[in-house]
């Protein structure tokens, strides 16, 4: 009897969340979808004399500072130090850019979907894609560094786009619940400021974890940021694939949220309307 | 078959909960066990039936629980209790100049406004010409949304909304748009609409309006359903003479007020 509830319910979800249904989905509101993500690409750079040269400059120069400071001033000199900042930097930014951009989108959007039904992702997922395509234009500012960093190219390279893929779902699942919670309590949005500076310090950035006990270095896998960040320095600056249960942690993180967000929507999708 | 039935639609609101009273209230009275939540009914059970082609008047006071109905038939809302049954496609014109973006052009808003109505690109593409004639907005299709004036804004909001021919046009006040020459043409693009066998749904406060439009009406007070049927001139009469009592009993009792003692008192000191 069980066995049989849950075959259902299974069955149940893929026809409602499966590829099929989903790509149905996708179709029918991809012209929405794009149009959102003009709207929002267009806004984000609204007055600046650059315009997307920002999102090149912008981490050039973060990085350019941090070195400054860590090589200069705090004296780590370690093989490869720029692109291990750089590759903590990227990943971080991307983070921070999509689920602080995330997390707004739903308030933001509240004067269209109390008046017009549309499903209320959208909003979400055009916000998001436009912080990804920035981390694709830095990614390969990225692979310039490290070439000119002496790093020779290798087909492992190719193995990131792993990493890649889980963390931009992990972002979704995160930004999820972050913009359901921020119609709910307007007060996340400061919190969550704070949260990132916490984030930036614990997910070694900037430092090396080799130092610690073992048992410290275990506790960094705590955090996915830090998980997807080690990833891209194990495959370009160790030269080594990662282990087989090291990828399954970055699905697991990556599913976890993404569950959880998804939770939260659907029990909360229809009650936005009465808090915006 | 019916292409709208709704059975016995019940929205609630909930007032007073953390959102009003704020977190640290919120836990302070959870602590103290004194947290309580008002609800507050928008609509109280309304049922009522449209067949094809059918154009269905909303009347009621303010706060009567119309808009909040339109948005539940629209699928914005979701009823707290019963159901609503839709079939084919909504268009809801309801407060139509809300949700444009105001540092977008009026070219990209309206591609944007299409998608989200639920037009397809090709549409839009093949539309477009025709949408910014109808609004007569040829020397600002590449300007800023906010430089239009309010009557340029809802001109071209009505526009994009009435190209389509949808099965359940939801019309909520907005036929009085623009000025004098494009409310005339609007009203007249309006009617080619509802007489190409669409079902309508009209709020309005104008009982000579509803009379001459719809051919069945539903009286709203205080989320409470009064009548519905298709016995239009009947209701709307009802409607008026309720509104009337209740004016006449408005001004009694402010008669009566100012009749009282002190109140004399008060304006013959002035």
């Amino acid at each position: 009897m069980k066995g049989k509830g849950i075959r259902a319910r299974l069955s149940r979800i893929r026809r409602e969340y499966g590829p099929r249904a989903l790509k149905e989905k996708l179709v029918k509101n991809r012209f929405i979808f794009e149009e959102l993500c003009k709207r929002d690409f267009k806004k984000k750079y609204k007055g600046t004399v650059l315009g997307m040269g920002w999102s090149i400059l912008a981490p050039l120069l973060t990085l350019l500072v941090m070195k400054l400071v860590f090589t200069q001033f705090f004296g780590r000199n370690a093989e490869h130090y720029t692109i291990y900042l750089f590759s903590g930097n990227l990943l971080l930014n991307y983070y921070r850019e999509a689920t602080k951009g995330g997390m707004n989108s739903l308030y933001e959007n509240a004067r269209i979907f109390t008046k017009i039904n549309v499903p209320k992702y959208l909003f979400l997922l055009s916000r998001i894609s436009s912080a990804t395509i920035n981390f694709l234009l830095t990614l390969i500012i990225y692979f310039m560094f490290v070439a000119a960093d002496g790093i020779a190219f290798h087909i492992r390279f190719l193995s990131l786009v792993y990493p890649v893929i889980c963390l931009t779902v992990f972002i979704i699942g995160v930004g999820m619940i972050l913009s359901a919670l921020c119609i709910f309590f307007r007060d996340i949005q400061y919190l969550y400021d704070v949260f990132l500076t916490l984030l930036s310090y614990v997910s070694a950035i900037f430092y090396y974890v080799d130092a610690y006990p073992q048992v410290i270095q275990r506790l960094f896998l705590l955090n996915p940021v830090y998980v997807y960040i080690k990833y891209f320095r194990v495959v370009v600056i160790n030269g080594n694939l990662p282990s087989f249960q090291f990828h399954v942690l970055c699905a697991a993180y990556a599913a976890a949220a993404m569950w959880l967000g998804g939770w939260l929507y659907k029990k909360k999708n229809h009650q936005f309307l009465y808090y915006v | 078959m019916a292409i709208i039935k709704a059975h016995e639609v019940s929205i609630r609101y909930i007032t007073g909960d953390f959102k009003e009273i704020g977190l640290k209230e919120y836990l302070l009275r959870r602590m103290r066990g004194e947290y309580k939540i008002n609800e507050f009914w928008a609509d109280k059970d309304v049922s009522f039936e449209l067949e094809r082609g059918d154009m269905l008047g909303i009347i009621g006071t303010n706060g009567a629980g119309k808009s909040t109905l339109l948005k539940a038939v629209s699928g914005i809302m979701v009823p707290t209790r019963g159901w609503i049954r839709v079939d084919g496609t909504v268009a809801a014109l309801l407060e139509l100049t809300s949700g444009f973006d105001n540092d977008l052009t009026v070219r990209e808003n309206t591609f944007l406004r299409g998608a989200l109505l639920g037009y397809t690109r090709e549409f839009m593409n093949d539309k477009y010409e025709e949408i910014i004639d109808f609004a007569e907005l040829w020397d600002f299709q590449d300007r800023p949304f906010k430089q239009l004036s309010s009557g340029m804004k809802s001109r071209l909001a009505f526009s994009i909304a009435c190209l389509v021919h949808p099965d359940v046009i939801i019309l909520d006040e907005v036929l009085a748009v623009g000025d004098g020459a494009f409310r005339e043409k609007s009203g007249e693009k309006m009617k080619e609409i509802l007489s190409g066998g669409v079902t309508g749904i009209l709020v309005s406060h104008s009982l000579t309006q509803v009379k001459q439009m719809c051919n069945k009406v539903l009286w709203l007070d205080h989320g409470e359903q009064m009548a519905f049927g298709d016995d239009v001139g009947r209701i709307c009469d009802d409607y008026y003479r309720f509104l009337q009592e209740r004016r006449a009993k408005r001004s009694r009792a402010k008669a009566q007020a100012g009749n009282c003692p002190d109140g004399r008192n008060q304006t013959v000191r002035k």
